[in-house]
């Protein structure tokens, strides 16, 4: 079967730089990540504290957002609610034109990105400008980020370098990784001081404080959260924690995983807009809280560990499949293992279900896992929720309709084989009186691969002569 | 359930049944040898791993609860799969949770092991090796490596043979790209990925592949064969028979 997401995956495996780009990167993500971990005790201890801080939040969700809601309310805090990317957009929105807005400076959101927030703005007239460098870079190309943590990871230096030149032709070209910062830093400075809106993404959401804690390295967060007048966090609902003893274990263990860092440069933790008599800090602070999907992930007992997830990214670095077919290869905002198991929760496993057969189950994504989100166990389910005829016992949109007949009939007869021995030892024994027979030519299997052998006898045969108890 | 039983079942898997006879044999020999009764009850066929990682579970569970009945009395069961051990010991509770026959996959799933951790925790063998000396690289498979907790023991029986080099290979722990179905559903990604593994097991320069699981064998040595000069790659049951006196039992 034919599909986009198979016809991108073989363009992405062709591109021989690409590939390499991924290797490097992922190499060097997973060392840095070990380093931080000498002590294997200490790790396994604060991976089981933190899936209990994030499964402590998600099981009183609901009225940790009511607290949140209250908190941030009292904090000064404007909070919008969104079930749907349209109504997030047009929140945003609404905000934008009551300040007369007309571009708007972002830090990291992977939100944003799941709203198509940038198209549906800019189709307005709304500039909406990339602050992160991976994002600016991306952004300079006109492309979507291929990695939750790192956008641009699948570019390297020259790739940039060329890309700089191309687009600032007055700038002289070079490679040199700290000039190409410096550009990039110069270019936006003026623009986080012009814009009259900056827009953020949330890492950790306090409910017993009402506090935003947003993490960064390059301090462009900590500028658009500051310089404009007005910041808008967009975020999804799970974010939220309980209390402010619950984020130095989650931040400890989030910068470990994803980037190999002890701390990470910013640690930003907004509790408000300006108060009277404060030089800065924007007048007014939003929150839109997006649920797209997730109060759904939120209802089944066995999906609901999805919602764990801190964005470290640890899952795709481990990854061997997204290592070779890159971020771009999913079609989708969340790549990876993460991506693979969200988004057909988020889209419907009949839109993108198939990214849940893209796994050998090997499991890389899981032992890594900060917070132990049994992502294996999650793509067997969805595989299960896929083509499971009794769809009226899951939540889960689409189920049952990647089912075909042809592949469930072949289940079956397999099933009837294997629970018939005298037919199943007849077929094998069969199979491999006869196997000079068999074709050698396996399609996809023998592309690299030679056909399987057979033995010239089974292991039933041939244990009847071993000694061994076999009646 | 870590003392030496007077008798086991085995549970060949259907890959060894068809495609490698001899690494169960040889298990078999290597249990036996150890004073051990072996039991390999002839109605077995397949664990029913395909099927459940396919998302076929009602299939699944029939093929799986036809095993179930064929390991009644309470010994050990000893597989020699990584990953069809894993899927009796880690997903048959999981199968069956809320059946009515539950509580007979959790008693099966709690007498699992793997062959290299049978061998190593609960017969404690002690090898001697009577081999030439060779190099060897070993794959150990995902779900033996991270399902079941393994890996280590394969390195260990390895060790008490003296004249066996082991030889690291980059990406030692990276899956192969099997996965079963994987390999047929996403054949160009698979590709890729034991394609790599190979050329890292080349370089190492080993005269030997070793691992305990055959679906990993048939997909690296697949590859092997059809690029021409397969390096010779054994099931480790076959190569420990093979290296501490063969038939001799």
């Amino acid at each position: 079967m034919s599909s986009e997401f198979r016809n991108t995956v073989r363009a992405n495996l062709a591109k021989p730089e690409v590939r390499a780009n991924f290797y490097r990167a992922m190499d060097g993500l997973m060392t840095r990540r070990l380093d931080q971990f000498p002590d294997k005790v200490e790790l396994e201890r604060l991976r089981t504290q933190s899936m209990a801080i994030r499964a402590n939040a998600l099981s009183k969700l609901p009225e940790l957002l009511e607290t949140l809601e209250a908190n941030l309310t009292r904090n000064g805090i404007q909070v919008h609610w969104a079930e749907t990317t349209d109504q997030a957009n047009q929140i945003v929105l609404s905000i934008l034109q009551k300040h007369n807005a007309k571009s708007i400076i972002k830090g990291k959101s992977m939100v944003s990105e799941e709203m198509g927030m940038n198209h549906f703005l800019e189709a307005l007239g709304v500039e909406c400008l990339e602050s992160d460098l991976g994002e600016f870079i991306i952004q300079l190309d006109g492309e979507t980020p291929s990695h939750i943590i790192m956008p641009a990871i699948h570019k390297n230096r020259i790739q940039i370098a060329k890309l700089f030149h191309e687009k600032f032709p007055d700038i002289p070209y070079t490679e040199d990784v700290d000039e190409l910062t410096q550009t990039a830093r110069r270019i936006l400075r003026d623009k986080f001081y012009a814009a009259p809106v900056g827009l953020s993404g949330v890492n950790f959401m306090v409910a017993e404080t009402g506090t935003l804690c947003l993490v960064e390295n390059e301090g462009n967060g900590r500028m658009s959260t500051t310089a404009p007048s007005v910041h808008i966090a967009v975020t999804g609902i799970e974010k939220v924690v309980e209390s402010l003893l619950d984020v130095p274990p989650l931040l400890s263990i989030l910068t470990r995983s994803a980037t190999g860092q002890p701390i990470t440069t910013y640690f930003n933790m907004i509790s408000g807009p300006r108060k009277p008599g404060e030089k800065d800090g924007p007048e007014e602070v939003h929150l839109v809280l997006l649920d797209n999907g997730r109060s759904n992930i939120y209802s089944d007992p066995e999906l609901l560990a999805t919602l764990r997830c801190i964005r470290c990214g640890a899952c795709i670095n481990h990854c061997p499949v997204y290592v070779r077919i890159g971020g771009h290869s999913y079609g989708t905002v969340y790549p990876g293992p993460i991506g693979s198991i969200l988004e057909p929760q988020k889209a419907g496993v009949d839109v993108h279900g198939e990214l849940a057969q893209a796994s050998t189950l090997c499991g890389a994504c899981s032992e890594v896992c900060p917070v132990r989100i049994p992502i294996p166990s999650i793509l067997n389910r969805l595989r299960y929720d896929g083509v499971r005829k009794d769809t009226a016992n899951t939540n889960t949109v689409g189920s049952g309709k990647r089912r075909t007949l042809s592949e469930a009939a072949t289940w079956k007869t397999w099933a009837w084989a294997a629970t018939h021995p005298t037919i199943y030892h007849a077929g094998s024994t069969l199979a491999t009186h006869f196997k000079g027979m068999l074709p050698t030519n396996l399609g996809a299997w023998t592309t690299v691969r030679s056909a399987p052998k057979l033995a010239e006898s089974t292991l039933h045969q041939q244990v009847k002569h071993l000694g061994v108890d076999h009646e | 359930m870590t003392t030496k039983p007077d008798t086991i079942y085995f549970f060949g898997t259907c890959l060894v049944d068809l495609m490698y006879p001899q690494a169960g044999v040889s298990a078999m020999q290597l249990i036996q040898r150890a004073g051990v009764k072996v039991i390999f009850p002839p109605a077995q066929t397949c664990c029913g791993q395909p099927a459940w990682n396919s998302g076929y579970r009602d299939e699944a569970r029939s093929v799986a609860r036809a095993q179930i009945a064929l390991f009644p009395k309470p010994i050990p069961i000893v597989i020699p799969s990584g990953s069809c051990a894993g899927m009796m010991k880690v997903h048959y509770p999981e199968l069956f949770a809320g059946q009515p026959d539950e509580a007979q996959a959790v008693d099966v799933a709690s007498r699992v092991f793997e062959l290299t951790e049978f061998l190593v925790d609960v017969l404690q063998i002690e090898l001697q090796d009577l081999g030439e000396p060779v190099t060897v690289a070993v794959h150990t498979s995902c779900s033996a490596r991270r399902e079941m907790g393994v890996a280590d023991k394969i390195e260990s029986l390895l060790g008490q043979l003296s004249n066996v080099q082991r030889v690291e290979h980059a990406r030692k722990p990276e899956c192969c790209g099997f996965g079963g179905t994987f390999a047929v559903k996403e054949p160009e990604i698979s590709a890729a990925m034991v394609l790599d593994k190979v050329t890292h097991i080349r370089n190492t320069g080993v005269d030997r592949l070793i691992s305990q699981e055959c679906g990993c064998l048939m997909n690296i040595g697949g590859v092997m064969a059809k690029q021409g000069d397969a390096i010779p790659h054994q099931h480790i049951a076959e190569f420990l028979w093979e290296r501490t006196g063969g038939n001799a039992v």
